[in-house]
C-alpha cells in the first residue's frame, strides 16, 4: 500500500470512524472511568499509548506473522505492551493508578486495540499503522476526556479536579470551579450518568453530522439549479 | 506432502514461541526496572497514612517496621488486623490500628485508627472504601471533615451510649442522605477503642515481637 492517505485516517480515527463514538468499542472502560475529567485523561493517554506501541509493533512484524499465528501473536503483543504500561503508571503515577486500577489491565480486552490490529496494522506500513494507532487513540481519549468533563461538569460543578493526580501537587491550581457552592447532581457522577451522558455525545454527533450532510446536498441543488437560472 | 505439512506446523510454532519469549524478556526488564520505585511508592503511601493518624513529633521509630497482626474478629474487623507501633524512645505512644468493617453501604469500608495509650483517638482516615460518591464518601478528609470529629474521642468522651450516629441517639453527625456509612464508621472506631480498654490486651500489642518487615498491599 504505497499511498496511504492520511488525511482519511486522521478524520477517521477523530470523527468518521471514532471508535468511541461510531465503532463503540471499548465502552466498559469508556463508562466506567469517566466520572471525571483527569480519569478519563489518565485512561486515554494509557490507551493511546498500548495502541500506539501494539499496532507498530505489529505492522513492522506484519511479514514474519502468518495467518495461523496472527491472533495469539497480537494478543501477546498488546498483553505485553498493557503491562509495561501499567508497571510503568505503578511506578510513577502511582495515585491515579490506584484510581484507575483494573481497568488498565483491562485495556487488554479493549477491542480497539485487536480491532486496529486486524483491520488496518497488519495490512500497512509501520508508518501509518503508526498514525492510524495514534488518531484512532486520540479519537478515544477525546470522547474520554468529553464523557468525563461532562460528567464532572454536572456531578461537582467543576473540571478538572484532582488534577495533582496527574500533574503533581504543582497542577491542584488547574481546577476550575465553574459554579460556586454547587449542590451536586449526583445521578451524573453514577453509572446512569455514563450512558445519558454517551448517549447525548452520540446524538451531538449525529445532529452535526446530519446538518452537515443537509448543507452539502443543499449546496448542490444550489449549484445544480443556478447554470439553469442563469 | 508430510515435509510440507510438518514445515506449516513448526514455522508458525517457532515464531509463536520466539514472540512470547520477547514478551517475557521485555516485561521482566520493564519490571526489574519498576519494582523498586513501585515498592518505594507502596512504603510511602502507607507512611503517609499512618503518620496522618499520630500525633506529628510523637514519636521516633520506624513505624512500618514496627508492627504485629490481630485476629480480626475481636475488633469486628473481616480480615485480620495490623497494628503499627508508634514509640518514641521506645516508650509506647500510639496504636495504630489498620482495621475494616464489613457494614459499608457497598461492602468493606478500609480505616486505620489511631489510639494513644490513654486510650483516646489520635486521628481516624478511611484507607478505603467502595461508598456512593457524592453522599457516602464524605467521610473522605478532602470532601468533608467530618472523619476529625472522631480526634481526641474516647470512651468517656462522649459516653459509650454516645457512640452513635445522632439519628440513632448518639453523639456523631451523619451524612445527608447517607447514614448507613457513618454509622459503620462509628461502630468500627467503637470496637477499637472497646477492645483498647482492656489495659492488658493493649498493653501487649507493645509487647508483642513484630513480625519481618513487609510491605501491606492496596495501602
Amino acid at each position: 500500500m504505497a499511498d496511504v492517505d492520511y488525511r482519511k485516517i486522521t478524520s477517521n480515527g477523530l470523527w468518521t470512524n471514532n471508535p468511541g463514538l461510531v465503532q463503540l468499542l471499548g465502552l466498559c472502560p469508556l463508562m466506567a472511568v469517566t466520572n471525571n475529567t483527569i480519569n478519563g485523561l489518565g485512561l486515554g493517554i494509557a490507551t493511546i499509548l498500548t495502541l500506539v506501541f501494539s499496532s507498530t509493533g505489529i505492522s513492522i512484524f506484519r511479514k514474519m506473522i502468518s495467518d495461523e499465528i496472527r491472533l495469539p501473536v497480537f494478543v501477546l503483543i498488546i498483553a505485553a505492551t498493557v503491562t509495561a504500561i501499567e508497571l510503568i503508571m505503578h511506578a510513577y503515577f502511582f495515585e491515579l493508578y490506584h484510581i484507575l486500577g483494573i481497568f488498565i489491565p483491562l485495556i487488554v480486552t479493549n477491542c480497539i486495540i485487536i480491532g486496529r490490529a486486524e483491520a488496518f496494522a497488519v495490512k500497512n506500513s509501520p508508518p501509518a499503522a503508526f498514525w492510524d494507532a495514534l488518531m484512532m487513540g486520540i479519537g478515544f481519549a477525546l470522547v474520554l476526556i468529553a464523557l468525563g468533563a461532562m460528567r464532572e461538569l454536572f456531578a461537582q460543578g467543576t473540571l478538572l479536579d484532582q488534577a495533582h493526580l496527574m500533574f503533581g501537587e504543582s497542577a491542584s491550581g488547574l481546577t476550575i470551579h465553574l459554579i460556586d457552592d454547587y449542590k451536586g447532581f449526583l445521578l451524573a457522577a453514577l453509572p446512569p450518568g455514563a450512558f445519558i451522558g454517551l448517549g447525548l455525545l452520540l446524538a451531538i454527533k449525529n445532529w452535526i453530522d446530519l446538518r452537515y450532510a443537509e448543507k452539502a446536498k443543499q449546496k448542490k441543488i444550489q449549484s445544480n439549479l443556478s447554470p439553469q437560472n442563469a | 506432502m508430510n515435509k510440507e505439512l510438518l514445515k506449516q506446523i513448526i514455522t508458525p510454532s517457532l515464531l509463536l514461541g520466539i514472540f512470547a519469549l520477547v514478551g517475557v524478556v521485555v516485561l521482566s526488564s520493564v519490571h526489574s526496572l519498576t519494582s523498586h520505585t513501585i515498592a518505594q511508592n507502596e512504603q510511602t503511601s502507607l507512611l503517609k497514612q499512618l503518620a496522618e493518624v499520630v500525633d506529628e513529633g510523637s514519636y521516633n521509630n520506624d513505624l512500618l517496621n514496627d508492627y504485629t497482626m490481630l485476629d480480626g474478629a475481636a475488633l469486628g474487623s473481616n480480615y485480620p488486623v495490623t497494628v503499627y507501633r508508634a514509640r518514641q524512645n521506645g516508650k509506647p505512644v500510639t496504636a495504630i490500628f489498620v482495621t475494616s468493617t464489613p457494614q459499608g453501604y457497598s461492602g468493606t469500608i478500609k480505616l486505620v485508627v489511631g489510639v494513644r495509650i490513654d486510650k483516646s483517638i489520635s486521628g481516624v482516615r478511611v484507607a478505603q472504601h467502595n461508598e456512593t460518591p457524592g453522599l457516602g464518601d464524605k467521610m473522605e478528609l478532602r470532601k468533608s471533615d467530618w472523619v476529625l470529629s472522631f480526634n481526641q474521642t474516647s470512651l468517656n468522651n462522649p459516653q459509650l451510649s454516645g457512640w452513635k450516629v445522632k439519628k440513632d441517639g448518639g453523639e456523631f453527625d451523619q451524612f445527608t442522605g447517607a447514614t448507613i456509612t457513618p454509622r459503620a464508621i462509628v461502630h468500627a472506631v467503637k470496637e477499637v477503642l472497646l477492645w483498647s480498654t482492656h489495659a492488658q490486651q493493649f498493653d501487649s500489642i507493645f509487647q508483642a515481637p513484630s513480625e519481618p518487615a513487609k510491605v501491606l498491599d492496596n495501602g
